[in-house]
């Protein structure tokens, strides 16, 4: 194989030595020693992370007053990865452990990321009443349009006709819309993007960082190991070639017709920005007109 | 440290027991809190509804139990001391989230006025049939601390000692009361905010990065919290965890988490042990009871001695963890136990398995809606003296 006529790899790149390796961009907002991660190759989690670091440092807030939280499942894991204050908590209950510290210490905000089946499934709920009281949340839900993590089942995002493990012969059950959910619910701020839109995503997370009160941005993400090879979708690469040739931009569409079929076209872009006060402004200025000075603020922790 | 005096009512009130709970929990310096309404345990909500705007406090009602116990055990990593309130059905909901709490060691205090169960049961009418699912009602070995209070005074007084003892060893402490004491009203003296002991949350104050959250050792010396949004960049998981609060998923971790989990109270028993003891010195029969019925059982118990019976009383005041040492060593000086409980046996089997034969366990069972007749407790007393 020893062809003079090529030159070897090793002599056209530039090989960075150890005296002079350099920090990964990201590497202070990684927990580092936790590495690997647990996702799959191909797996959309990693991208949707690197925007949130990407958005998190474009937005310019201070890192020490960001903190994460997640729930159960594949996404459920990204807390675990980040260097920020960052809580794994239980299925389904993300948001209201992050109403507790948003309320808690009221100089943080708090970030949700966790996946379709833990924030809308069991944790529904919870998403309901936390945009409708517009606690002071970010939510990035990673769709993957099944329960990935125990082994790809069907879930309230999933499609009809796709197939999940609890759904052999195919779904038959309608889907949630969920930018349609979260706007009628209260959010404030409402995108989806998939993972392809890497740009599109990080500006959309660094708008909701600092938009006061519920935002809500959904991101398709592709599952390689489970809803792909099920559906014998291809890979990770094929769906983002899906998502490329499929997704359209389509910003201030009417969230009612945001629905997504089964591998057909899905509508992105930011579809809500709007004012409205978070439950604590909203609180604090209602109490006050009705006490007057009897009305005494909450202070926050004492040290 | 003492009290707050703006979370203080001090005076001497005419209160009923859920109202007295609410005013222990301000006084303790409870400035968080979340629930969701149901009987017998809403006024407790209602009055922190009410007074918390004037003293700083932030309360919030839910969507339900899940989410209350799940902001109350995460509000205290924002820093704050944090209660809930509930009932029998509602506390079924919360131990998926006393679990989270006692895993990532949040200091809480989760207050279940009883009622009769199962399931809906007797919602205005009291029991004490949570007992058993206070000690072990979310999956997984673990320990808390679970108090008894039974009059309007001491839902004020023990509802601080609760908040203590929840920082004292981060940990959510169960405060049992039941519908009787929860709707009874009696005087309440509330002492000036100086004389009220109020254990403040332990923070650490040290180099950023050697913290640590967890000290896996099963000690009495319990790792210092610090506060969300100063810098510390932890990692707090109900996962399996080393002291770093990192997910570790093998055996000998574990080994080491839940030992210690365990271990801190289990161990510590002595220290965390409130009772009350009377004419046990020549007692040949002692009931034991707490909460309500420990009312009741007084008048049995006085009856009896009037007709010569030398029967003591043992109140359990803290009930979990179970003073086993204690009971283990009466078991050798008497003839029985009587056991009173608005429920078909629950701490009488711990009883009985503490006395481990040498003395008899006699319970006296009540499936709840009312108090024991204390003629059928007076019964059992004179059949456990022969």
């Amino acid at each position: 194989m020893n062809n003079p006529d090529v030159q070897p790899l090793t002599d056209t790149l530039h090989i960075p030595q150890p005296e002079e390796e350099l920090p990964h961009p990201m590497e202070e907002f990684l927990r580092t020693e936790r590495l690997p991660h647990i996702w799959c190759s191909t797996c959309g989690i990693g991208t949707v992370i690197t925007a949130f670091i990407t958005g998190l440092q474009k937005s310019g807030l201070e890192r020490e007053k960001v903190a994460v939280v997640s729930g159960i499942g594949c996404s459920g894991r990204a807390a675990g990865y980040l260097r920020l204050d960052s809580f794994h908590s239980t299925h389904g209950r993300a948001i209201p452990f992050a109403t507790g510290l948003a309320l808690g210490n009221p100089e943080l905000k708090l970030v949700v990321i966790s996946g379709d089946g833990d924030i809308i499934a069991i944790g529904g709920n919870h998403f309901i009443h936390a945009a409708r009281r517009n606690i002071n949340l970010s939510i990035i839900c990673i769709n993957n349009f099944n329960y990935a993590m125990t082994g790809g089942q069907a879930g309230p995002t999933t499609p009809i006709e796709a197939n999940a493990s609890t759904a052999p012969y195919g779904c038959y059950e309608f889907p949630f819309n969920l930018p349609h959910l979260a706007e009628s619910s209260g959010a404030v701020y409402v995108a989806r993007w998939t993972s392809l839109h890497i740009r599109r995503l990080t500006n959309s997370i660094s708008e909701a960082l600092l938009k006061p009160g519920f935002s809500f941005i959904e991101v398709i993400s592709p599952c390689p190991t489970l809803y792909a090879r099920r559906n014998r979708l291809g890979t990770g690469l094929d769906l983002m070639r899906f998502y490329h040739d499929n997704a359209k931009i389509k910003h201030g569409t009417d969230t009612r017709k945001l629905d997504i079929e089964y591998q057909d076209e899905i509508i992105v872009g930011k579809f809500l920005d709007k004012d409205k006060p978070t439950f604590l402004e909203k609180r604090d200025d209602f109490l006050k007109s009705k006490l007057g000075d009897k009305f005494v603020p909450y202070m926050g922790p004492k040290a | 440290m003492k009290a707050d005096p703006i979370g203080v009512a001090t005076g001497s009130h005419y209160m009923d027991g859920d109202h007295a709970c609410a005013e222990g929990a301000m006084a303790a310096g409870c400035r968080f809190f979340a629930g969701y309404p149901i009987t017998p345990s809403t006024e407790v909500a209602e009055r922190i509804s009410e007074r918390f705007p004037m003293i700083g406090g932030i309360f919030i009602q839910m969507e339900d139990e899940l989410a209350s116990m799940a902001a109350v055990g995460a509000a205290a990593w924002a820093g704050t001391k944090s209660m809930t309130v509930t009932s029998g059905p509602g506390f079924s909901l919360m131990m998926e989230n006393i679990g989270l709490a006692a895993m990532i060691e949040s200091p809480c205090v989760v207050v279940n006025v009883q009622r009769g169960g199962p399931s809906t049961g007797l919602p205005t009418l009291t029991g004490q049939a949570d007992m058993m699912q206070a000690r072990w009602g979310s999956h997984g070995d673990y320990e808390i601390i679970a108090i008894s209070p039974n009059s309007p005074q001491e839902c004020f007084d023990l509802t601080i000692t609760a908040f203590n003892l929840s920082e004292r060893w981060r940990v959510p402490v169960l405060f049992m009361m039941d519908e009787c004491v929860g709707h009874m009203t009696e005087k309440v003296v509330i002492p000036e905010a100086n004389k009220i002991d109020v254990t403040p949350r332990k923070f650490y104050k040290g180099d950023k990065k050697k913290y640590k959250p967890h000290k896996l050792d099963g000690s009495a010396n319990i790792a210092p919290m610090i506060k969300a949004g100063d810098g510390y960049f932890i990692h707090i998981t109900g996962l399996t965890h080393d002291n770093r609060g990192y997910p570790i998923i093998n055996a000998e971790a574990q080994d080491i988490n839940v030992r210690h989990l365990v271990d801190k109270i289990r161990n510590n028993e002595e220290m965390i042990r409130i009772i009350e003891e009377d004419q046990i010195e020549d007692a040949e029969v002692i009931v034991l009871s707490y909460g309500i019925t420990s009312r009741v059982a007084l008048k049995a118990v006085n009856e009896a001695r009037a007709k010569g019976v030398k029967v003591g009383i043992l109140r359990l005041i803290v009930v979990w963890p179970f003073p086993e040492s204690l009971i283990r060593e009466l078991s050798r000086k008497i003839k029985t136990f009587v056991v009173p409980e608005i429920n078909m046996g629950q701490i009488s089997l711990e009883v009985e398995r503490c006395c481990e034969g040498r003395a008899k366990t006699i319970h006296v069972p009540h499936a709840g809606g009312w108090v024991h007749d204390p003629d059928d407790i007076l019964k059992v007393i004179v059949k456990g003296a022969k």
